[in-house]
């Protein structure tokens, strides 16, 4: 019998319960989709480089003859290698008037690589010589299919190429050279069989590249170790394992923020939910006193009404997850498209684990305990006869708010919203709370969009200004400057000196590239995350904060810094000052001292160029095809493409993100609206008996929920600052550090979105006022 | 026949005597309210009540009538129509040149606001708001309302204007509504079992407030009671029973509230 009550009551009060089942929806879809995207990646990370052979240790060098593979693969821990030519290029692509840059790698002389296999998506492999297998992103961004044609400069010599096919590799799922923001249109993977690459490279019998796998329970460190010392005479640059190679740790880095994500959102959701179930029942149970008294005095005892009053919420939660779930699905499986289209997978399927699901449910389960609690307990505390007497009306008495001046100031209307929300702290704050969650998840997650912002801002435009970045194959004396500088269009050549080292301290150590900057250059300069210049001092280096804090030194200490290419000199650098960059960790010194550290006159590896806009296209012709030159970076077309993919990104949190924060003030509003209605519904028709229009009485009901909405948005907001504080806590990984910056325009979105929603909740509450009874409310009694 | 029960026009000389103007003597009270041919049928599931079966009513005026009948004779459903709450299913009901019938619900919620004052059983104070404020939350949207103060002085509460109706009793609780229901100086005042819920002695102070202000203010006053004792104190006493007028009686001499016993 009590079923019958349960699902009569649920449908009387459906407008409610459907508010307070589409936020656990909300909570149980974002848990699936987040979760289930985060599981999927995992998996496909596993299984895509289980099937490509992934290595686990990375070596560049030189040079060395061939035979010196047999050395290395007698060290112990090495279960298998692969040598490989690898080479730095220069393209020249159809259609593109800019010159693009390639990292040209070999494939075995047959058949596939033993480690890092390419997966072809299109055409097949190369067999003859001008034959080049082409990276996907890259060849999307330019059109590329088998059989168009590229050209390239390989060893100072111009070669026509032919595309066979397209590919991708667990080796370089980002495709970028380690950027933190890829250019797909000017930087490309290109693979040649290693016999044709070699002869155009002057590397036959020799390679410049290998890459390992570890056997089963060997230690890393002392394979590296090991790897190091046999290549130091071939110019060995330093074995690394999978945390520092870039596109593993760029995938990590988006796995660890997607398993952060998948925790916080349904979090925030089931928040909201159980303080919605909570205020529900609590009128409810207040409004059903009578009949719980009744129940009770027939002999119902404690146990079955406490369970009857528990079900309510338990019957919504279920609701709300038979929604979600396949919501979440659905979501998940647009989301894992982007991903594979993103993360240029083999195959990316959205799967989610019956366990994800379960626990989903399970946590909006106990989310609905939780928000009965309160109302259960009261239940079993109400002694029949108590509640025989029917609800006590309203009391309202004289009381603090009345002390205050204003409440004089204001018209009656307003001091009835103000004195009912005093009348119930509880309730008031707990809608203030729940309804500031939506403005907590709006700036937090146009936060990130913000953060990115001011990354670019501080990357492409304080600390970098410069047209183009011009790179070369080796350093060179400063006679080259003066040959970059009379190159068409330049107006300024800034050189640089970048050296990959690794720098100690104690037992820390990290790889990474020296960059040895002019004094007084104006084209890069040291630009912290929050704007702060730091002045590159004559003498010692500059680390970032969080290379710093992974050495553990501070200014003024001594670190150990071992130049990886020739001649390899070690020395002892004094840290001159701290760097707070956002992206990657890095260390920089003047160039003389770079030049003196490494024993060599006044050289330059690579030059920032500004450029007379005019003669750029003269520019990028020439440097097409002028030797000498591994990489071209231009700053505009960067900036470009960084901003397409925000766009994107701005897209997908449009649609996930702002639906999921008004279904939030929707559940608040409409609920908080209901429960106004339940108990103020007399008085509301009482005033419309005496003349005041719907609207009127509309806006006294809804001028409560107003000003919950109005109390709710600082208070969102800061929590919203205090999530994105969280945020930043959590991402702060020597991979990047998210800023903490939150501009206006999030602000004046949320406050936007939340409006609106809250709007369209009032017309459909307003809809309600109509259909007070007003010759009912002369015969009742409260 | 029905035609002129409801209607017998108030000789003048007796109309006289309940009004406090000398002016009104020789002109022919106006009628406020005029219903013609009302019927009410009200559709409960499959059930089909009739609440009102050809009603014709005048209210004069200036004049105190009670409504008289037990419950279901249809006086409740007749002041709703009369109030603009509810509408006839037949019949024509004017109040001077409004034609309520045709009137839809937004000109019926200005009608209410413009002309008419309830007073309810129960009150209908709304509970966040002091006595005063209970009044003024009508005088604001009033055109040339008297001031709240002054309307609650009217019905002795001067006192107790900043009482919240939970501290106020039931009496006080009426007298709160009968001020708010004058403050806006409406044309008719129409109260619903207004002691319904008081006790004798408390009852008896409702209905001299409200005898008082019909005299004061010439307020047209209508008031529904079942208690028959009551009626000793209108001009005209009208009784109905089953959805029609019964009859209608003038009372030669009114009797002041505090004389009415039950």
């Amino acid at each position: 019998m009590l079923h019958r009550k349960l699902l009569r009551d649920l449908l009387h009060m459906r407008g409610q319960a459907i508010a307070i089942a589409l936020v656990v929806a909300a909570a149980v879809a974002s848990y699936v989709t987040m979760r289930g995207s985060y599981e999927s990646l995992l998996i496909t990370q596993r299984v895509y480089y289980a099937d490509y052979r992934f290595a686990d240790v990375f070596a560049s060098l030189k040079r060395a003859p061939e035979p010196v593979a047999q050395r290395l693969r007698e060290i112990d821990g090495v279960a298998a290698l692969q040598t490989r030519v690898a080479a730095s290029v220069i393209l020249d692509v159809p259609g593109l008037g800019e010159p693009a840059s390639a990292l040209l790698l070999s494939l075995p002389e047959n058949g596939e690589p033993r480690l890092n296999a390419v997966h072809v998506r299109l055409g097949r492999l190369p067999v003859q010589a001008a034959e080049v297998l082409v990276s996907e992103a890259f060849a999307e961004a330019n059109a590329l299919r088998p059989g168009s044609h590229l050209a390239a400069i390989i060893n100072s010599r111009w070669r026509g190429l032919r595309v066979c096919g397209v590919g991708i590799t667990p080796e370089l799922v980002d495709e970028s050279r380690g950027d933190a923001f890829p250019d797909h249109k000017r930087f490309g993977i290109l693979w040649m069989r290693r016999q044709h690459l070699a002869a155009a490279t002057g590397m036959q019998g020799a390679f410049n590249d290998v890459t390992f796998a570890l056997a089963p329970g060997a230690s890393e460190p002392e394979v590296i170790a090991e790897i190091d010392r046999t290549l130091a005479r071939y110019g060995g640059l330093g074995a690394y394992g999978r945390n520092e190679q870039s596109s593993h740790r760029f995938l990590e880095g988006e796995l660890a923020q997607d398993r952060v994500m998948a925790m916080m959102m349904p979090a925030i959701f089931l928040a909201v939910a159980a303080l919605l179930i909570h205020m529900m029942l609590m009128r409810l149970v207040q409004s059903q006193r009578e009949q719980i008294a009744v129940m009770k005095a027939f002999g119902y005892e404690n146990g079955p009404v406490a369970r009857h009053f528990a079900a309510f919420g338990l019957v919504i939660v279920a609701a709300g997850s038979l929604v979600g779930i396949p919501v979440g699905v659905w979501l998940g499986r647009n989301l894992t498209d982007l991903y594979t289209e993103f993360f240029h997978f083999p195959a990316l399927n959205f799967r989610v684990s019956a366990a994800a699901i379960a626990i989903s449910v399970g946590t909006t389960v106990v989310a609905a305990l939780v928000g009965s609690l309160v109302a259960v307990r009261r239940v079993v505390a109400l002694p029949p006869a108590e509640g025989m007497r029917g609800e006590t009306p309203m009391r309202f008495g004289t009381s603090l708010i009345d002390r205050w001046r204003v409440i004089r100031a204001v018209s009656p209307p307003v001091r009835m919203i103000l004195r009912s929300l005093q009348r119930t702290p509880m309730r008031t704050v707990m809608s203030v709370l729940a309804m500031s969650m939506a403005g907590m998840i709006l700036v937090a997650t146009q936060f990130s969009f913000d953060a990115l912002e001011s990354m670019i801002d501080v990357q492409f435009g304080a600390a970098q200004s410069d047209d183009a970045t011009i790179v070369l194959n080796e350093a060179r004396g400063d006679e080259a400057l003066h040959a970059i500088a009379r190159l068409p269009g330049v107006v300024l050549a800034e050189p640089f000196r970048a050296v990959p080292v690794r720098i100690r301290a104690g037992h820390h150590s990290r790889r990474l590239t020296l960059v040895g900057l002019e004094r007084g250059a104006t084209m890069r300069r040291l630009i912290g995350i929050h704007g702060e210049e730091v002045t590159l001092p004559p003498k010692g280096i500059v680390l970032t904060k969080k290379l710093a804090s992974v050495l553990g030194v501070r200014a003024g200490d001594d670190v150990i810094v071992e130049a990886l290419a020739a001649p390899r000199p070690v020395g002892r650098m004094r840290v001159a000052a701290l760097l707070d960059e956002s992206i990657g960790i890095s260390a920089y010194a003047s160039r003389e001292d770079v030049n003196r550290f490494l024993r060599e006159g006044p050289s330059l590896s690579a030059a920032h160029l500004a450029v007379q806009p005019s003669r750029a296209a003269e520019l990028y012709a020439t440097l097409k095809s002028m030797p000498g030159v591994a990489a071209i970076s231009l700053r505009e077309s960067m900036l470009a493409s960084v901003r397409e993919r925000i766009v994107e990104n701005i897209y997908i949190s449009a649609l996930i993100i702002v639906p999921f924060a008004c279904v939030i003030a929707f559940g608040v509003i409409y609920n908080g609206a209901r429960i106004a209605l339940s108990e103020r519904g007399r008085d509301l028709a009482s005033l419309r008996v005496l003349g005041f229009s719907k609207g009127e009485v509309g806006a006294m009901l809804l001028g409560e929920q107003a000003v919950l909405t109005l109390a709710s948005i600082p208070i969102g907001f800061a929590a919203g600052q205090a999530l994105c504080i969280y945020i930043v806590m959590q991402f702060d990984s020597e991979l990047y550090r998210i800023p903490l910056v939150i501009s206006a325009r999030t602000y004046a979105i949320s406050f936007f979105v939340i409006a609106l929603a809250a709007m369209l909740t009032g017309f459909v509450v307003q809809r309600r006022i109509g259909k007070l009874d007003l010759v009912e409310v002369l015969k009742t009694r409260e | 026949m029905r035609v002129t029960q409801g209607n017998v026009p108030p000789s003048p000389g007796r109309y006289v005597e309940s009004v406090t103007t000398a002016a009104v003597v020789h002109i022919a009270p106006e009628a406020v309210f005029r219903a013609r041919g009302l019927t009410k049928v009200y559709r409960m599931g499959d059930v089909e009540v009739q609440a009102l079966r050809g009603v014709d009513l005048d209210l004069f005026e200036g004049e105190l009538v009670v409504l008289l009948g037990p419950s279901g004779s249809g006086k409740s459903t007749l002041l709703n129509i009369l109030g603009g709450l509810d509408a006839p299913s037949e019949g024509n009901v004017r109040f001077r040149d409004h034609d309520l019938v045709a009137a839809d619900e937004r000109e019926l919620t200005r009608f209410r606001r413009e002309h008419v004052g309830f007073v309810f059983q129960f009150y209908n104070l709304i509970p966040s708001l002091t006595a005063l404020e209970n009044v003024e939350i009508v005088t604001e949207i009033a055109e040339r309302p008297m001031k709240a103060a002054d309307a609650l002085a009217l019905v002795g509460l001067g006192e107790r204007a900043d009482h919240f109706p939970a501290q106020l009793s039931g009496g006080e609780q009426q007298r709160v509504a009968i001020a708010r229901a004058v403050a806006k100086r409406p044309d008719v005042l129409l109260c619903d079992e207004p002691t319904g819920a008081l006790d004798y002695e408390t009852g008896k102070l409702v209905l001299k407030v409200l005898q008082d202000v019909n005299r004061e203010l010439g307020t047209t006053t209508a008031v529904i009671t079942h208690n028959a004792a009551i009626a000793g104190m209108a001009d005209r006493v009208i009784r109905m029973g089953s959805g029609t007028i019964l009859d209608v009686r003038r009372n030669a001499k009114k009797i002041s509230p505090e004389e009415l016993t039950w």
